[in-house]
């Protein structure tokens, strides 16, 4: 129980002292990425071993006794570089093993852990010279990179309080409770240009002074842990891997603001993100880091969490707030604002998981150091999830302004596959598309505001050559029919018809009339809708009608879908000329739509055909195409 | 089944029949039912003195929730828009096609799966990504490879049911 | 937010008086902006976006929602807008039922007047994809959920107003619905009829059931007598429906025009309203006596009785025994009159002419027959009489005044305020007046439970005893005055209660813009006609006098209690499934406990797990079938339960092992 800030420094000392003491530490990447690649059995194994040489006087248990430790396994948050998982770090030195195997594990004990010999062949191994990288920060998917947001994770156990304490954690709270007046805080961030991580790209720190002045004893900090973006994984990142200092942020927060109790809303589709936050608040507050006086001061702060019940909606503002008091997660009008009149009526601040992120940092730093980082309007880092026909798909945090180049092809290795690179699309389904012409803009919020997109969440996904921009659009607006609330008209009616549009047109029965007709509506739901999920919506649709118009137009009057996906107008042939007659694509057909007597060419009937593709993945002979 | 039904009480009791505390109500009941009756969804309302049609109006509103059985294996396919690109689409049909599923089924008709898609699980670097039961987790899945694994399933659920047989068998020669 | 200043609307400088939104504002200024989702009385709901305005400091907002500016500049007409608006009710009228000429809303259908308001000539998108089914299960309220555009306003209706939440929206995005719990039909919910969702519908999304061809049968049916009544709140509302305006009395024309269209008898409800007061009144002095059963409820609405019957069973025996007026005219007609006519009851049809759609669920209660037929064949709204006047082409404004027929046809101008919300209380209070002073006793205007507020209290001094008396409408203003009652806060003797708001000038059944400024106008036209009324009290109706003596050869007694006062019985208040709580295979013996409110109150819950203990602790599990089951309709006292088929009530958790071993183990020892 930390009962002052002078504790809390005695405690970081002992946590530092403990981890330098340590000849090395295992950190074994338990992110919902590498778990799903069995990392977990990968961590089993590093403790088995450890627990085998009692010698080395290990402790595995996530609870440490404070004796001498010599070398510790742990389990880490995500590291963002989730396909060349499962990652595992050695410390002090910081290197980083990939893909690593159940089999491996023995090895890179006997070899690194114990003689001090770094295992070249699971080292990462550079893109252009194949030589091996030893440490994390030299791989250029690192190297480029600024972590704040994400800078913990990855290299702390986040359900250990006390790794936290030690890499700074909670020293901002203390900062903030002991040297600032709460308006000192709101100026700080203010000062700072911190914006909005979730999308809006609005001042947090103005949005602070609203809910600061505005009337009302009770007021909330929400968490909006509701990244429902598809392509977007970074809140999810830092609720796994650093979930103490989420709170830290949402303290700072209620300290600035006046409110002494927060909710945090995760997504149901995080469990991992629910567990871990939950055994951070119940830490935090066993250790007196949240309940009443904390550290002594006179600030109290109850965290409660809520889990999401599937809807994408609920990430807007005012349907977190319906959600959070059990009704159906429909946005209501605004004004009033949350900052004025939120949950129950009270002063609300809703901030975005990064955003808050951010906070420790900026008020441990000072507003002066974040504003050196980034562009003038658009101060700091961005973390993007990188997805989609990139070669590094993963996690990176950047200074804002840098270019979408830089970032697609110095960070992200370029396009897989030697794919040629044709649009990125960003902001998930509210953002827009960028294209070649756009890979020198600078990515931050005004920047791309100008060509009709937006940073969204930063969710980039990186498309080729063989995307059909159309097929991108329609399924855009698939999703968000899924996720509407149905409230307003705009959203509700307009999205199922500009589905139906779009529909017609992939499918080959589209015409230049339902073209104009798109356009319209586009724009009308873009004005009409009630919230930001209607307004956004149409964004694909215009993008790609902006940059990819004659691809819209092949579709309508040649009916030809120049990128080959769209099933509907492609056809399926068999090329007798190549065909040995193996029967395989026959056997593997699902739909039974391919005849043909052994050791003579094949046919597919088109009628019959569902275009799936899967034939064309088992021909050894390429004798199947489609124009 | 008195069990349940006790259990519904210890729920709502445990959140005080708290009207804000609807959504995480449903979420416990749904645990322990697998699904949400009618019934149930009344009797909550009675308790927390709301009208049934407003329970049955959040009850449907998320996804989430199911007012009819699902199977003992619920197979979610992520259908982001980073699994649909890597492919979702093909292992979304091959699991409904070899799991004989038609028209607007999701459940098998012996109840052991459930096939749905789900937006976005946020583990994109892995596309496609398919969950089964929210623990299992398979990053980079192919149809073949999912119907490996559901196969796996099938006959791990024939061997408990064998084992089960078995034992009977057992005693009644005993 | 500013409530005082100016702003600029369409160039024009408008000072802004305290309104709460700019929509207001605009309309004031003369431009009436077109909403769907907006009422004054009920919450922002923000949907419809057909108020969507241009500023220059906001952008674009929606003017129902956005609070006034000083200095704000708004442009109500411009491309955008005009472009919006249009599209808003082109992408309705793609997923709407579209076969207006045969929709009984056609002519008045707010969807269909913007269409043509806004040109829409085309409607560039698919159709509607699937046909629900209607439900035509309630004797009042038709749902067509194909006509549906949902807006929300029915919702917000019945659970702000109301207090009920019948009506909610169920699922998400395209496939939203605005529908009954799990979709049930509306006779298996808690619907209490009252028609306030009817009201506030602008489509034919939701409509009143209509009777009209039931009438024109019996008219044209040469062996029927058709006799007719007219309620107070119709003759200020009807001339509605043909141009005139909101409280403009047209009894007269009323009266002429039944006539024209083949009724044989035109009575007046007043008659009836008269004999309510002087029996209802007779009721509360002996209660007052006895010191019990107080404070009396009123019960001629039909709405507020149902909902007693199904939320507050506890308190019926408060309510008082009286028909209401319509039944006692049903009543008397079908039981003494016919008899004057030399008919049978069932040669005899009568029909009512209410501004209340809950009358025609109060009609067919299974109670209210003589010799097997209904007292009250049919019942009509103000809008269904203006349709049977369309349907025989009658020039409504050209009708001459005709007076009621006798001797049903007088009553004083206590019965006609019975048409507002404080009408009745009133009527008893002149009543009670009269028999306590005599005649020394004046014109009574008690003006204290007049007007339209929710709830209004007021005192009068009977015999040196001081009563304490309410009014209330809306039943979610009923619910809190009688928690308020419960907990003690405040005591009553005597309450008048009326679901809709402002009475019955407000009812379900009344013309369309139903809202406080039609009703302030009907409800003061109606205390106007009383003030010129010369037959102040019931006491003055010399007919009514008469019939009790010939009828019942005096007030409040065996013969009155027969044909004038009725029993009430605790209603459920959602059909459904029971809960299964164990499994058992062969003949079991059906044991099942109600869960409905009240005795889920009582310890329902206790007393099923007490039930299921001794069960298993006996070892008879396995042959008891164990339920939890809504409402057995027997809320008197304690937990009820149904063993095959017999209903014991009284069952506590403290009692639970006794009624087990006494009640259920035996059967199964049998077994």
């Amino acid at each position: 129980m930390l009962n002052s800030r002078a504790e809390l420094d005695v405690l970081k000392k002992k946590a530092l002292t403990e981890i330098s003491s340590m000849q090395k530490r295992i950190l074994v990447c338990a992110g919902t990425g590498c778990v799903a690649n069995g990392s977990l059995k990968v961590f089993d194994l590093f403790k088995q071993l450890l627990a085998q040489r009692p010698e080395l006087a290990v402790s595995i248990e996530l609870e440490k006794e404070h004796s001498q430790q010599e070398i510790s396994a742990h389990t880490s948050g995500c590291h963002g570089f989730c396909q060349m998982g499962p990652l595992v770090r050695i410390e002090p030195r910081g290197t980083l093993y990939c893909k690593v195997k159940p089999e491996d594990v023995s090895e890179i004990f006997e070899e690194h852990i114990i003689n001090g010999r770094v295992v070249s062949r699971l080292l990462y191994q550079d893109d252009h010279t194949h030589s091996p990288i030893e440490t994390q920060d030299e791989i250029p998917f690192y190297k480029n990179q600024l972590r704040i947001a994400l800078a913990n994770c990855g290299r702390i156990d986040p359900d250990d309080i006390e790794d936290y304490i030690a890499h700074d954690g909670y020293q901002s709270l203390a900062k903030a409770l002991f040297e600032m007046t709460p308006d000192e805080v709101v100026k700080e961030v203010l000062d700072s240009g911190l914006r909005g991580r979730g999308g809006g790209g609005f001042p947090t720190g103005r949005k602070w002074l609203f809910a600061r002045e505005a009337a009302g004893e009770k007021k909330y900090i929400i968490c909006n842990g509701d990244e429902g973006d598809p392509g977007a994984f970074m809140d999810r990142s830092v609720m796994e891997g650093d979930p103490h200092r989420v709170i830290e942020g949402m303290m700072l927060a209620g300290y600035a603001v006046g409110a002494d109790e927060g909710y945090i809303y995760v997504r149901a589709e995080y469990p991992l993100a629910v567990k871990r936050l939950r055994t951070a608040v119940e830490t935090a507050g066993k250790h007196g880091m949240l309940g009443e006086k904390i550290l002594g001061s006179g600030f109290s702060f109850k965290v409660n969490i809520k889990e999401g019940a599937g809807a994408f909606v609920c990430g807007e503002e005012t349907a977190l707030i319906a959600s959070i008091e059990g009704e159906r997660g429909m946005p209501r009008p605004r004004p009033p604002f949350p900052a004025v009149s939120g949950l129950w009526g009270c002063p609300t601040i809703i901030n975005n998981v990064e955003t808050l992120a951010n906070l420790p940092a900026i008020i441990l730093n000072g507003s002066g150091w974040f504003t050196n980082i980034g562009t003038l309007t658009s101060t700091g880092t961005k973390t993007f999830a990188l997805a989609g026909q990139i070669a590094h798909t993963g996690l990176v945090e950047v200074p804002m302004g840098l270019t979408l180049r830089k970032i697609v092809f110095d960070i992200g290795g370029g396009l897989r596959d030697n794919k040629i690179f044709k649009a990125v699309q960003i902001g998930g389904p509210s953002g827009g598309c960028l294209t070649k012409e756009h890979l020198d803009l600078p990515l931050d919020y005004d920047s791309l505001q100008k060509v009709g997109a937006m940073v969204g969440s930063g969710g980039m996904v990186v498309m080729g050559e063989d995307t059909c921009m159309v097929e991108v659009a329609k399924f855009f607006m698939g999703f968000v029919q899924n996720e509407s609330c149905g409230k307003c008209v705009p959203c509700r009616e307009g999205s199922r018809r500009m589905l139906e549009l779009l529909t017609r047109i992939a499918s080959g029965s589209g015409t230049e009339e339902d073209l104009l007709l798109l356009e319209e509506l586009a724009l009308i739901v873009k004005d009409g809708s009630l919230c930001g999920l209607g307004k956004t919506a149409p964004n694909p649709v215009l993008t790609t009608l902006r940059y990819f118009r004659s691809e819209y137009e092949a579709h309508v009057r040649d009916k030809k879908c120049p990128a080959g996906v769209c099933k509907d107008l492609l056809d399926y042939r068999i090329d007798p000329s190549l065909c040995r007659g193996c029967g395989l694509c026959k056997k593997v057909c699902p739909a039974d739509a391919i005849s043909g007597v052994k050791k003579e060419p094949h046919r597919i009937d088109p009628e019959k055909c569902i275009k799936c593709g899967t034939c064309i993945s088992k021909c050894k002979f390429g004798s199947i195409v489609t124009n | 089944m008195e069990r349940k039904f006790e259990r519904l009480q210890e729920i709502i009791e445990s959140h005080q029949g708290e009207v804000s505390h609807l959504i995480a109500i449903l979420q416990e009941v749904q645990e322990e039912y697998r699904y949400l009756p009618e019934e149930v969804l009344t009797y909550i309302a009675t308790a927390m003195k709301v009208s049934p049609a407003t329970v049955y109006g959040v009850a449907t509103f998320y996804t989430q929730f199911s007012l009819i059985p699902k199977g003992k294996y619920v197979i979610r396919v992520c259908d982001g828009t980073a699994c649909h690109v890597r492919g979702s689409e093909p292992i979304h049909f091959a699991l409904r096609e070899n799991l004989g599923l038609v028209g607007g089924e999701s459940t098998t008709p012996d109840m052991q799966f459930t096939v749905e898609t789900v937006s976005c699980l946020g583990a994109c670097g892995l596309a496609p990504v398919v969950v089964i039961n929210s623990d299992e987790v398979h990053g980079q899945t192919t149809p073949e490879s999912i119907l490996r694994a559901v196969n796996k399933i099938v006959s791990r659920e024939q061997q408990g049911e064998n084992k089960n047989s078995s034992e009977t068998g057992c005693c009644q020669n005993a | 937010m500013s409530s005082n200043g100016k702003l600029t609307i369409d160039g024009r400088e408008i000072d802004i008086r305290g309104e709460k939104n700019l929509l207001e504002i605009i309309r004031r200024a003369g431009i009436n902006l077109p909403t769907f989702c907006y009422h004054s009385e009920l919450s922002v709901y923000g949907a419809c976006r057909l108020c969507l305005v241009e500023t220059d400091k906001l952008g674009l907002v929606a003017a129902c929602s956005t609070p006034p500016q000083e200095g704000i500049v708004i442009r109500t007409n411009t491309l955008r807008t005009r472009r919006l608006r249009k599209m808003v009710i082109e992408l309705l009228l793609a997923n709407h039922e579209r076969e207006c000429t045969t929709c009984s809303r056609s002519g008045r259908c707010k969807l269909q007047l913007l269409a043509h308001q806004l040109g829409v000539k085309e409607v560039r998108f698919g159709k509607r994809d699937k046909k629900l089914p209607i439900d035509l299960t309630s004797p009042s309220i038709v749902r067509d959920p194909n006509k549906c555009i949902l807006c929300g306003d029915c919702v917000r209706m019945c659970k702000e107003v109301q207090g009920l939440g019948i009506w909610d929206f169920a699922h998400r995005g395209s496939k939203t619905v605005v529908t009954t719990a799990f979709d049930k039909e509306l006779s298996d919910v808690a619907c209490v009829n009252c028609g306030q969702c009817v009201s506030v519908c602008p489509t034919g999304a939701l409509t009143v059931k209509s009777e009209i061809d039931k009438v024109w049968n019996a008219i044209h049916n040469p062996d029927k007598t058709v006799v007719a009544q007219i309620a107070p709140a119709v003759r200020v509302a009807l001339g509605e429906e043909f141009g005139l305006g909101a409280g403009e009395d047209v009894t007269g024309k009323i009266v002429a025009g039944l006539k024209l269209t083949g009724v044989d008898r035109v009575f007046d409800t007043l008659f009836t309203a008269d004999m309510t007061t002087i029996e209802e009144s007779n009721e509360f002095l002996v209660r007052l006596e006895k010191n019990e059963k107080l404070p009396i409820f009123t019960s001629c609405c039909p709405s507020w009785v149902k909902y007693c019957e199904q939320f507050h069973a506890e308190l019926l025996p408060n309510v008082s025994s009286c028909r209401s007026p319509q039944q006692m005219f049903g009543s008397v007609v079908k039981k003494y009159y016919a008899k004057k006519l030399n008919k049978r009851p069932e040669d005899v049809f009568v029909v009512s002419i209410m501004p209340c759609v809950a009358k025609k669920f109060e009609a067919q209660r299974p109670e209210f027959t003589t010799g097997g037929v209904p007292d009250v064949d049919a019942v009509l709204t103000t809008v269904e009489t203006a349709q049977m006047f369309n349907e025989a082409f009658i020039d409504f404004t050209a009708l001459v005044n005709k007076a009621f027929d006798n001797p049903l046809g007088v009553g004083s101008g206590a019965a006609l305020i019975f048409g507002a919300s404080g009408g009745v209380m009133e009527s008893v209070v002149r009543y009670v007046a009269g028999l306590t002073g005599g005649d020394e006793v004046g014109r009574i205007d008690f003006l204290p439970v007049r007007g339209m507020e929710g709830i209004k209290t007021a005192s009068v001094e009977v015999k040196g005893r001081v009563l304490k008396l309410a009014v209330v409408n809306g039943l979610a203003n009923t619910e809190k005055l009688i928690s308020m009652i419960k907990s003690g806060e405040a005591s009553f003797d005597a309450i008048e209660v009326m679901s809709c708001p402002g009475g019955c000038v407000g009812g379900g059944g009344q013309p369309d813009v139903n809202d406080t400024v039609a009703r302030i106008r009907r409800a003061g036209e109606i205390y106007e006609m009383d003030r010129v009324q010369q037959l102040h009290k019931p006491q003055d109706n010399y007919f009514v006098g008469k019939a009790f003596e010939e009828w019942f050869g005096g007030v409040n007694n065996h013969e009155t209690h027969h044909a004038l006062h009725t029993t009430y019985v605790p209603r459920r208040r959602i059909n459904g499934k029971p809960f299964i709580m164990n499994d058992s295979r062969s003949q079991p013996l059906r044991v099942s406990v109600c869960l409905g409110t009240g005795c889920y109150l009582r310890g329902a819950y206790d007393v099923i797990k007490e039930f299921n203990d001794l069960a298993e602790n006996q070892g008879i599990a396995g042959q008891i079938e164990l339920n939890g089951t809504f409402c057995l309709e027997k809320c008197d006292n304690g937990v009820s339960v149904n063993v095959n088929d017999e209903i014991i009530t009284g069952v506590t958790p403290e009692n639970a092992g006794e009624i087990f071993r006494n009640n259920i183990s035996i059967l199964v020892d049998k077994n």
